[in-house]
């Protein structure tokens, strides 16, 4: 196992959901579940983040912060779409302002469903994440040595 | 003679500091989370951390915060080369700001307003901290006779029955020179929403995982300092120097998960005071006696 998947750093962006898998996207954090044993840090800055996790459906007035946020993102980056909404517009589907779910401004790698999504289902959409991540990060040291 | 002693210091300092930062900086984390009752992360969590970092791809906005931050590390393992090869104590002091010095270029180099309001808190840190650094060093002097630190050994007894008043204020301030809360204005730990990280804003890859290891090495030549006030004799009071440097970074610890952080108005204000006080009244004393 590299060193990419044992130190997942995470910067959590609340879309257009309704606060519900925000909750429990931190309570994954708090003594209960601990993800710090995993080495999984919640940064609030896309520049040292690893790991998108993104609750709630896209709209037209937040698409361009999601896709920037990503922009900013170092290589190698996952993005996690955290509960139904975010993977595809949940019951906010069909709202006039309601684009869909994440991957309508930037591709997702693991879908995490669920309303509100679960604190286990969080983190298992995470150690599927980090697979992909390990992934990508051996990808990008076979193109650094090309290069 | 005494520059290629400071040069060896330098070099095994440079090696090891790393090393016992890292354990050092792997049990804080591990304390911490038990204090909020959790398990925490691997003792080698923070050399994981590292590792990851310098495999991320390279990516920065101005393209010189990366060489400041090599210059800063350059300056922090010099900084602890003077102090652990028996060197000047002041020098040391004086080395160590210049690497403050390099890192807050270094946020000041984005142009970001989150990193430039973070060196500008760092810069305040440093005017916080300076003038208790300097009357510790002047404490110890007038205590042991000399700046140089080897000289201590040869001390009848250690000068923490002379410098008490100058210690507590060390301790004060040593809280901001870790940047540990209340004191992590510039730069947080546990920053997750707010302010985002300040000073390390931008910084991301390699040039983070500079400050990280400048964050390792600065821990242990502060911890050395403390543990300086300690020795007297021989060698074998570096027992004492060790327990007691380890019961301040636990203290340190507790500081951090029970305080909020304050206001740069507290954090300058108290530092000064703490500095005027018990710098001022140890140096009166020690003139007088």
């Amino acid at each position: 196992m590299g060193y990419a998947s044992k130190s997942p750093w995470v910067i959590h962006y609340d879309a257009s959901s309704c606060n519900g898998c925000d909750i429990e996207v931190l309570a994954a954090l708090c003594p209960g579940y601990d993800v710090e044993r995993f080495g999984i840090i919640n940064t609030g800055n896309p520049k040292h983040a690893d790991i998108f996790l993104v609750t709630g459906s896209v709209n037209e007035r937040n698409i361009s912060v999601v896709k920037q946020i990503y922009d900013q993102m170092v290589e190698p980056k996952v993005v996690v779409a955290c509960g139904i909404c975010a993977c595809t517009g949940g019951i906010f589907h069909d709202c006039y302002n309601v684009i869909g779910g994440v991957d309508k401004a930037i591709p997702v790698d693991v879908y995490a469903p669920g309303c509100a999504v679960r604190p286990e289902a969080i983190i298992d959409a995470v150690v599927q994440a980090l697979g992909i991540l390990e992934e990508k990060s051996k990808a990008l040291a076979e193109k650094k040595k090309g290069a | 003679m005494s520059f290629i002693t400071t040069l060896i210091g330098t070099v095994a300092f440079a090696v090891l500091a790393p090393i016992v930062g890292c354990l050092l900086a792997g049990l804080d984390r591990i304390i911490s989370a038990r204090m909020q009752g959790r398990v925490g992360p691997p003792l080698l969590q923070p050399y994981y951390d590292v590792r990851k970092l310098i495999a991320k791809d390279d990516v920065t906005v101005s393209g010189v915060d990366g060489v400041y931050m090599t210059a800063a590390l350059v300056f922090t393992a010099f900084a602890g080369g003077i102090f652990f090869s028996g060197g000047n104590l002041l020098m040391s002091a004086f080395v160590i700001t210049m690497a403050a010095l390099f890192f807050i270029m270094a946020a000041y180099s984005s142009r970001s307003p989150y990193s430039e309001l973070g060196a500008g808190r760092e810069t305040l840190q440093v005017m916080s901290y300076e003038p208790m650094v300097l009357l510790m060093a002047v404490c110890f002097y007038m205590a042991a006779g000399s700046f140089n630190v080897r000289d201590v050994f040869g001390l009848p007894a250690p000068v923490i029955f002379a410098t008490l008043p100058a210690f507590i204020g060390f301790l004060f301030i040593l809280t901001i020179k870790l940047r540990k809360s209340p004191f992590d204005l510039s730069t947080s730990h546990h920053a997750h929403q707010e302010l985002v990280r300040g000073t390390t804003t931008e910084m991301s890859g390699k040039t983070l995982a500079k400050v990280e290891v400048m964050h390792w090495c600065e821990n242990v030549l502060f911890l050395g300092w403390t543990a300086l006030f300690f020795l007297w004799g021989g060698p074998a009071s570096l027992v004492l120097g060790v327990v007691v440097a380890l019961a301040a970074w636990f203290f340190e610890i507790l500081i951090d998960n029970n305080f909020a952080r304050v206001k740069w108005q507290f954090m300058l204000r108290s530092a000064w005071v703490m500095a005027l006080v018990c710098g001022g009244i140890n140096i009166v004393v020690l003139m007088v006696a």
